[in-house]
């Protein structure tokens, strides 16, 4: 009954309204029939040809900047004893406590042709670096929120290695460059891959960057524009939305062809990572400068949007001119429902993400119904659709929908966007919760069954309760990332009174006297974030202590 | 392989180690002669697996020298000692064909091509795998992979071969058969090998010496029957089979020697010196006779505690009046009597086979 219910679900509001974007996208709109003009008028237009060009391009930046920043630091955190590895590892959760378009103005006033860093850099050596102009605002930006994806998997990558890897090419007389290059290297190559695919998409679909740094000739922004401006029936917004989900689609593919017959975590009994050695001193230096300019870029989008929400003027100096509280309560006066807003849709996305994760990984992990796996491959697939898709898709889909008790189209009652939230966020806290339940021994709900306790109350009994922590953390980082999702909220918010705050955030940062008060929304997303992932992280680690020191006898039926 | 190896001797004087401030090695000196199939035996902790490791050059710079062949490679990197090691893990490489997992030590030494061809054909053909050259390491077999490592060390002709825990990822059936191959391996070649295992039945059939290590001191070397029937102290005399060992005193009295123990059970000796010592009794050294029954002068008065059938043998725990206990051993045949817990028996001690070890 759950099963087919979810399925249900999963259906009305993820595979039908993609597939009602795909195939608008292939009708002809004023006759409805079957057609590819609408994609030969998108290549045609040298605005969208552009725009499409532009987006590759940014996203291909991205990835290599993002592997500039990422590479170095995994490498010294893996390879050598070095005190900097908490650094390092911080380094790799600062970023995506905030998303990226909430710092991306302020990124403007440090990084802008007028901004802080200019300015002293002309004042130094009479030189101008355009670091935000244009597309490169945009990969600036994105790169430093991203690059956590490849530090975070290439890590892994590495740790996974087995020492003896390493040292039996040593023995064999490999050393130095040769021995990372034919075996390190290889064997990190699959986490390489898998965080790189991931940085590509989240930045070829992201609209909330270009948007607030006025870049709109990328696919995302267009189709938003078109779709606002122009309306729901405008067939380019579709023809975006196809090649958004066709370069997620071959992302992800390329990252499983990599991983793909390449389980390459070797880790064996006694193993345990590459060697590590100790740092020269003046390799030391040159780490430490390495990591401090990385932390510094990484945390320049936080330094900003605190200047920016505390400063009174902040225009052609390195500094704002004087600080206020004027903004907060400026924000505070007119934002409170952006807030209660926020706290309401996102909390109520991750309770339905943890329900129906907890019901997916029971009914493919516990049960025999058949296709079971469909359920968890359907909600998965929700990785694969852009924000800006989901959002297009329920326009059109919800648009012509009534229901007696909401006043107008179903498509702009408050309650879509909460649906929109959970569907997206679904694929993360399904995968805590599967993580979950592979935890829990099979065993322990067999005693309770032995003991006479039914199928249902052994649910509710033993497995619920052994998951507590995991479907906690999966609650938790479905907040965390809803609370602050733009894309489709951004297109499915009909009236400002029921607006989160990412969108509040958004409204501001329009006009430059909005700046500020903007800002300071941007600092309580970023505190309300950075509360649910400490906390998620707090629960996690208490999880993986019980484990340890309770779990032996329960894992080694695993 | 067409050419015979030279084979080289491996000396090691006075070697220490440590991780941080623990000690792994005190003092380590041991000479395995060419062409010798040699064991370190211990524990695990003991500091063997440390050892081994740091003949091919890996883990902390130990103080001390290493010679093989003459040559002091202390120094030296991994890359350039010329020791070929297989890991218990057998580290072959996931991303490369078993052909290039041999291949790489040549083609790190720059081999030509077709020798390299030639030699890699040869190993494989040597162990078996012919027909796997093109397979990935992940779809072979655990005794495969072994023998792929073997492969992959020994195509180099390295001048001592090290075997960490060679067969401790084989299931039982593989063992024995891995065994028997790699010593017919090691005979054929006539390579020094050196191979580590804490499973005293590996140590003993296999290598022609052994050295026992404990707490990162060699406690003693030799043939494994030599150390079985002689151990130096009593942690080989435990460690190597099953042994009853008591502490106490041999004292003298006109011609008879006797040990008395501490809690005062007096066995006769045939030989030994007086004053404070341990003694050795193998459980099969002992018989045991039923009460009323003739027994010799010499036997002790005991009470059966316990009964194990083990197959070819029973072993029984006998306490003793003054409250030790003995394990002896009785080889089992078909419809024979046996005893049984609570049974009053005479235990008599072959005195001759008694070790004794002084203070």
């Amino acid at each position: 009954m759950a099963g087919i219910a979810i399925a249900i679900f999963l259906l009305a509001f993820l595979i039908f309204p993609v597939l009602k974007v795909i195939y608008v996208a292939f009708q002809d709109p004023d006759t409805g029939a079957l057609t590819l003009v609408n994609f030969s008028d998108f290549f045609s237009a040298s605005l969208f040809r552009e725009s499409f060009y532009n987006s590759f391009y940014v996203a291909s930046v991205s990835v290599v900047f993002a592997t500039l920043f990422a590479v170095p630091l995994a490498y010294f955190t893996t390879r050598f004893n070095f005190s900097g590895s908490v650094l390092i590892q911080t380094l790799g959760i600062v970023p995506l406590i905030m998303p990226p378009f909430v710092g991306a103005v302020a990124m403007k006033l440090l990084f802008g042709t007028n901004g802080s860093i200019n300015l002293l850099l002309d004042e130094w050596f009479g030189i101008n670096i355009p670091f935000m102009e244009g597309l490169n605002g945009v990969i600036l930006v994105e790169s430093i929120h991203y690059f956590p994806f490849i530090l975070i998997n290439l890590s892994a990558a590495l740790n996974n290695i087995d020492r003896a890897m390493e040292e039996s090419a040593q023995n064999l007389g490999s050393r130095g460059m040769r021995l990372f290059r034919r075996i390190v290297f290889p064997l990190a190559m699959p986490g390489y891959v898998a965080g790189a695919a991931l940085v590509f998409i989240k930045v070829f679909d992201d609209l909330g960057t270009p948007l607030l740094l006025d870049v709109n000739k990328m696919l995302a922004p267009q189709a938003y524009l078109r779709i606002s401006s122009i309306g729901i029936s405008d067939p380019m917004g579709y023809v975006i939305s196809v090649i958004l989900i066709a370069f997620s689609l071959f992302a992800l593919w390329t990252s499983m062809l990599a991983m793909r017959g390449k389980d390459y975590s070797t880790l064996q009994k006694g193993g345990g990572g590459l060697a590590k050695r100790d740092l020269r001193s003046w390799e030391k230096v040159g780490c430490y400068a390495v990591v401090i300019f990385i932390l510094l870029l990484v945390l320049s989008p936080h330094v900003g949007l605190l200047l920016l929400s505390f400063g009174t003027i902040w225009s052609y100096s390195v500094l704002p001119d004087a600080y206020t509280l004027a903004h907060y309560t400026q924000m505070l006066a007119s934002s409170g429902q952006f807030i209660t807003n926020t706290l309401l849709y996102a909390g109520l996305a991750a309770l339905f993400d943890v329900v129906i994760g907890t019901a997916i990984a029971y009914i493919v992990w516990r049960t025999k119904l058949p296709s079971r796996q469909w359920l968890d491959y359907m909600a998965t697939a929700a990785l694969a659709v852009p924000g800006v898709v989901i959002g297009i898709g329920y326009l059109r889909t919800f648009n012509d929908v009534n229901l007696p008790f909401v006043d107008g189209p179903v498509a702009s009652w408050w309650f879509v966007i909460v649906i929109a939230l959970a569907i997206r966020r679904l694929p993360y806290a399904l995968r805590a919760c599967v993580a979950a339940i592979q935890q829990v021994s099979v065993m322990l709900e067999e005693a309770a069954e032995n003991l006479g306790a039914t199928k249902r109350r052994t649910v509710w009994r033993i497995t619920v309760p052994l998951m507590t922590g995991g479907i906690l953390a999966g609650f938790i980082t479905s907040f965390a990332t809803a609370s602050v999702e733009l894309s489709a909220t951004i297109m499915l918010v009909a009236r400002e009174s029921d607006a989160p705050l990412a969108f509040g955030i958004y409204e501001f940062m329009q006009s430059a006297s909005g700046r500020g008060a903007g800002a300071a929304l941007g600092v309580i997303a970023v505190v309300i974030v950075t509360l649910a992932t400490y906390v998620s992280h707090r629960i996690i680690e208490r999880g993986k202590q019980q484990q340890q020191s309770s779990g032996n006898v329960v894992r080694e039926e695993a | 392989m067409e050419k015979a190896i030279q084979a080289a001797g491996v000396t090691i004087e006075n070697l220490s180690l440590a991780f941080g401030t623990t000690e792994v090695l005190k003092g380590v000196n041991l000479e395995v002669e060419p062409g010798e199939f040699f064991a370190f035996l211990g524990p695990s902790g003991s500091g063997k697996s440390t050892l081994l490791r740091s003949i091919a050059g890996f883990g902390p710079t130990p103080k001390g020298r290493i010679l093989i062949a003459g040559e002091d490679v202390a120094g030296l990197p991994p890359w350039s000692r010329d020791v070929g090691m297989v890991f218990q893990s057998y580290a072959l490489w996931p991303h490369m064909s078993v052909a290039q997992n041999v291949a790489f030590g040549l083609e790190e030494r720059r081999v030509a091509r077709p020798e390299i061809n030639e030699r890699v054909a040869d190993a494989l053909a040597l162990v078996g795998l012919s027909d796997f050259a093109e397979r990935r390491p992940s779809q072979l077999s655990g005794g495969q992979q072994q023998r792929v490592a073997l492969a992959r060390t020994i195509v180099v002709r390295p001048k001592v071969l090290l075997l960490d825990e060679p067969l401790s990822n084989l299931d039982a059936n593989l063992r024995t058969q891995m065994r028997r191959e790699i010593l017919a391996l090691q005979r054929k070649l006539k390579l020094t090998t050196i191979f580590v295992t804490h499973d005293q039945e590996e140590a003993n059939t296999m290598s022609k010496r052994m050295a026992v290590l404990d707490e990162g001191i060699i406690q003693q070397v030799g043939a494994p029957m030599e150390l079985y029937d002689n151990p130096a102290n009593t942690f080989v005399a435990g460690f190597l089979g099953t042994a009853n060992i008591f502490e106490g005193k041999i004292e003298k009295k006109g011609k008879a020697l006797a040990f008395r123990s501490r809690k005062g059970t007096r066995i006769p000796l045939g030989g030994g010196k007086a004053g404070v010592a341990h003694i050795v009794i193998r459980p099969q050294d002992m018989t045991l006779t039923a009460p009323g029954k003739k027994k010799g002068a010499k036997a002790l008065d005991g009470v059966v505690t316990e009964m194990e059938f083990l197959g070819e043998t029973i072993r029984y725990e006998i306490a003793l009046s003054t409250g030790e206990s003995l394990l002896v051993d009785v080889s089992h045949h078909q419809n024979q009597k046996h005893f049984m817990a609570g049974d009053k028996v005479g235990v008599d001690i072959d005195t001759k086979r008694i070790v004794t070890i002084a203070k």
